[in-house]
C-alpha cells in the first residue's frame, strides 16, 4: 500500500482510538469503583453532544462570533452539565442498586440509555434527524505527498491525549484519587479509614462522564454530525474496549480504545463492502474474549469466593 | 406458611387466569385511548391490592400445587379469547404475537433465570429462526412444520459459536459476548444482499398438510373468522409447549442443576455437577426456542426485515423476563401481554413507548426488583396432594 495512503488509514484509526479511548476510561473507572457496568455511558457521550450543539445555538443567537470561544464554552458547558449528570445517575439509579445482582444495574443503565436516547430523539427541536455540528476548528492542513494532517485532528488528538493523561494523573497523584483507589480495591476498608464512600462513587461518576462529554464533542466536530442514536454505537464500541482490554484498568480500556479502532481500520481495508468492518471488528472481539476471558490485561484482584 | 394448597385452589387459579383474560379483552376490545388509559391505571393500582390481600399469594400457591393447570388455563383462556375476538385481524395478530414472545421469553428464562446466562441477543436468535424459515419457505419444499424445527435448529446452531466464549466468561464479560453477536448479526443482515439487505424477505404464509394458513379457518357452523386465528393456534401451541418444557425442567434435576450453577459456580463444581454441560444445555435449548418462535413469526408476518432485530428488541425481550420476575415461567405471560398490547392499543404513546419501556423497567427494577410474579422459593416438603 502506498505509504501515504497508509498514513491517512493510520491517523484516522488513532483519532477513532482517542475518542473510543475516552469512552471505554469512563467504563473502566466506573467498574473499578463500584463492579458495576453503566451502559448508558455511550448515550451520555451522545446527550454531551447535544448540549454542546444547544449551548453553540444559544452563543450564536446571543451574537458570540469567536470560533475559539465559541468551542471552549460549548466543551465547557457539555462537560459540566454531564458531570453533573454522571453524578446525579450514580446517586439515584447506581448506588440504591448497589446490593442488587449486577446484572440489574446492568440493566438499569441500558434502559437509562433508552431513555436518554428517546428523550432526544423526542424533546430535542427535530431531534429524530441527524444534525449538523458545525465546523469550529481550523482546517489548515499539513500534507506530504498524498498524507495530509489537518490542524483540527491535530487538536482532537493532543486534546483528547491530554484529557487521558489528566485523568490518570488525578486517579494516581491526588488525594482524590488515593480515595478512588482505596474504595475501588475495597470499599468497606475505605469507609473504616473515613473515605466518604457514596462521595466518591459520585465524584468518580462525574469524572467518567466528562470525559465522556468530551469524547462526545470531540466526534462531533470531527464528523460534523450528531445525531441521537450515536451514543449507542459509541457506548457498545467503548464497553467492549474496555471489557478487551480488562475492566478496571485504566490502561486496559486506552490499549482497548486503539485496538478496536484497529480492527475497524483493519477491516475496512480488507472488506469491499465498508459496513462489513463491524462485523469483522465484533467478531474479534468475540473470539478476543473466548481467548482472554477477563481482557487482555487481566483484573489483579483474586477472585471472590 | 402462606394458603395451603387443596380444595381451593382450582376456583382460585380460575379466577386468577379468567381474570386477566378479561383484561385482555377488554384491552383489545376497547376502542377510546382513555378507556385504554384507565384499564392500564387500574391494573396497575390493582397489583399492590393483590399483594396485600394475599390473593396473589394464593393464586401462586393454587397453581404451584398442581403442575398441569397453569398451562390448561392460560391455553383455554388465550383460545377463548381468540374466538370471542375472532373477526379482529389485529387482536388475533396480537394474540399470536404475545404468544411467540412468550416462547421467546421462555427460553431467556432458561438461559438467564435457571442458569444465569444473560442473553442480550435474544432479538438476533428470533431473527435467525425468521430468516432460515424465510429462506426455506421460499425456496424449497420444506413441510413447513419442519421449516419452522429448522429455524430453532438454524438459531442453536449459529448460537453454538458463542458456546466457547460463553464458558470461558462470566457476568460483564459474558453479556459482552452476546452484546457484541446481536450487533455483528444484525449488521450483517444490512450489508448481506442475498438475504435482502435493509429491505429484508418476503415469507410465504404457512401450510401445513394442505391447511392454508393466510386463508380463513373452516369454522364448524359457517362462523367467519380472521385467517390470523390459525396462526394463534399454532402460536399458543408453540408457547404451550414451550412453558411445559420448561416448567418440567425446572422441576427436574437439571433445573436443580442450573440453579446451582446461576447461584454459585463454584460451589456447584465442587458439588460435583458439571457446570459447562448445563450451561451449554441452557443456551442451546433457549436459542432453539427463540429460534422456533421466529420461524412462525416470519410466515405469521409475512415480511421479514433487520429492523425487527435490534439491540432494543432484545432489551425488549430481557425486560418482558425482568418484569415478570425473573426464573419464574408464568410470570412471562403477563409481562408479554402488557409490554406488547399497551403501547399498540395506546397509539397516542406508540411514538413515546420506547420511552415508557424505559421508565417503566427502571421503576420495576428500583421498588419491585423481583417482577410481577417472582419466583417461589423450591419446596421439596410441600404439604397436599401432588397430581
Amino acid at each position: 500500500m502506498d505509504p501515504a495512503v497508509a498514513g491517512q488509514y493510520v491517523l484516522n484509526g488513532l483519532m477513532l482510538g482517542m475518542i473510543y479511548a475516552m469512552v471505554a476510561v469512563g467504563f473502566t473507572l466506573f467498574f473499578g469503583v463500584l463492579d458495576v457496568i453503566k451502559f448508558s455511558h455511550g448515550d451520555v457521550v451522545m446527550a454531551g453532544a447535544f448540549t454542546a450543539l444547544a449551548t453553540l445555538g444559544g452563543l450564536s443567537a446571543g451574537g458570540v462570533v469567536s470560533a475559539a470561544v465559541l468551542v471552549v464554552a460549548a466543551t465547557a458547558v457539555a462537560v459540566a452539565a454531564m458531570a453533573l449528570l454522571g453524578a446525579l445517575i450514580a446517586r439515584t439509579l447506581i448506588l440504591p442498586l448497589r446490593n442488587a445482582p449486577s446484572l440489574n444495574t446492568l440493566l438499569i443503565t441500558l434502559m437509562l440509555g433508552l431513555a436518554l436516547r428517546e428523550a432526544v430523539r423526542l424533546f430535542y427541536p427535530n431531534g429524530s434527524n441527524p444534525k449538523p455540528f458545525p465546523r469550529l476548528l481550523p482546517a489548515d492542513a499539513w500534507s506530504a505527498g498524498g498524507f495530509s494532517l489537518r490542524a483540527d485532528s491535530a487538536i482532537l488528538l493532543v486534546a483528547g491525549l491530554s484529557a487521558i493523561v489528566a485523568v490518570h494523573l488525578i486517579i494516581h497523584r491526588t488525594r482524590l484519587g488515593l480515595a478512588i483507589r482505596a474504595v475501588a480495591q475495597d470499599p468497606e476498608t475505605a469507609r473504616v479509614m473515613g473515605v466518604n464512600f457514596e462521595a466518591v462513587v459520585m465524584i468518580t461518576f462525574g469524572i467518567g462522564s466528562a470525559l465522556a462529554a468530551l469524547a462526545g464533542v470531540g466526534d462531533a466536530l470531527y464528523y460534523n454530525e450528531i445525531n441521537f442514536g450515536m451514543g449507542l454505537w459509541l457506548g457498545v464500541i467503548g464497553f467492549s474496549a474496555a471489557v478487551v482490554g480488562g475492566l478496571g484498568s485504566l490502561y486496559g480500556a486506552i490499549l482497548g480504545g486503539f485496538l478496536f479502532a484497529a480492527l475497524q481500520t483493519v477491516g475496512a481495508i480488507w472488506f469491499a463492502v465498508p459496513a462489513y468492518k463491524d462485523v469483522f471488528a465484533f467478531g474479534a472481539v468475540i473470539l478476543l474474549m473466548a481467548w482472554k476471558p477477563t481482557g487482555l490485561i487481566a483484573e489483579k484482584s483474586a477472585e471472590r469466593v | 406458611m402462606s394458603a395451603t394448597p387443596g380444595r381451593s385452589s382450582l376456583p382460585v387459579a380460575v379466577a386468577g387466569v379468567a381474570a386477566c383474560a378479561a383484561a385482555c379483552w377488554a384491552f383489545l376490545e376497547a376502542e377510546s385511548q382513555w378507556v385504554v388509559a384507565a384499564l392500564a391505571a387500574g391494573v396497575l393500582a390493582a397489583l399492590p391490592v393483590l399483594d396485600r390481600t394475599g390473593l396473589r399469594a394464593r393464586f401462586d400457591a393454587a397453581v404451584h400445587a398442581r403442575r398441569a393447570l397453569a398451562p390448561a388455563l392460560v391455553v383455554t383462556a388465550a383460545f377463548a379469547l381468540a374466538l370471542v375476538l375472532r373477526d379482529s385481524h389485529f387482536a388475533l395478530l396480537m394474540l399470536a404475537s404475545v404468544a411467540l414472545y412468550v416462547t421467546v421469553c421462555l427460553g431467556l428464562t432458561l438461559q438467564f433465570g435457571f442458569a444465569g446466562i444473560a442473553n442480550f441477543a435474544g432479538a438476533a436468535f428470533f431473527g435467525i429462526g425468521c430468516y432460515s424459515a424465510a429462506i426455506l419457505a421460499a425456496n424449497t419444499a420444506l413441510p413447513h412444520l419442519l421449516a419452522v424445527l429448522a429455524g430453532g435448529l438454524a438459531a442453536a446452531a449459529v448460537g453454538s459459536v458463542l458456546i466457547l466464549p460463553i464458558l470461558r466468561t462470566r457476568g460483564h464479560y459474558a453479556a459482552l459476548v452476546t452484546i457484541a453477536f446481536g450487533i455483528l448479526f444484525r449488521t450483517f443482515l444490512e450489508v448481506n444482499d442475498v438475504l435482502g439487505g435493509p429491505q429484508g424477505l418476503k415469507v410465504p404464509g404457512m401450510r401445513i398438510l394442505g391447511w392454508s394458513f393466510n386463508d380463513p379457518p373452516p369454522l364448524p357452523g359457517g362462523v367467519e373468522a380472521s385467517f390470523y386465528l390459525n396462526y394463534v393456534i399454532v402460536a399458543v401451541a408453540l408457547a404451550a409447549g414451550a412453558f411445559v418444557l420448561v416448567k418440567r425442567i425446572e422441576s427436574s434435576w437439571i433445573g436443580l442443576s442450573f440453579d446451582a450453577v446461576r447461584l454459585d459456580e463454584t460451589a456447584a463444581a465442587v458439588c460435583g455437577i458439571d457446570i459447562a454441560r448445563w450451561k451449554i444445555l441452557a443456551f442451546v435449548l433457549g436459542n432453539f426456542l427463540a429460534g422456533t418462535a421466529g420461524a412462525v413469526y416470519a410466515m405469521m408476518s409475512g415480511f421479514i426485515a433487520p429492523n425487527s432485530f435490534t439491540f432494543g428488541d432484545s432489551l425488549i425481550l430481557v425486560s418482558i423476563v425482568i418484569l415478570g420476575g425473573v426464573g419464574n415461567p408464568l410470570g412471562v405471560i403477563p409481562a408479554a401481554l402488557l409490554l406488547l398490547i399497551l403501547p399498540e392499543k395506546l397509539q397516542a404513546i406508540q411514538e413515546y413507548r420506547f420511552l415508557i419501556y424505559a421508565v417503566l423497567v427502571i421503576l420495576i427494577l428500583l421498588y419491585r426488583p423481583q417482577g410481577l410474579l417472582p419466583r417461589r422459593l423450591r419446596e421439596y416438603s410441600a404439604p397436599g396432594p401432588r397430581p
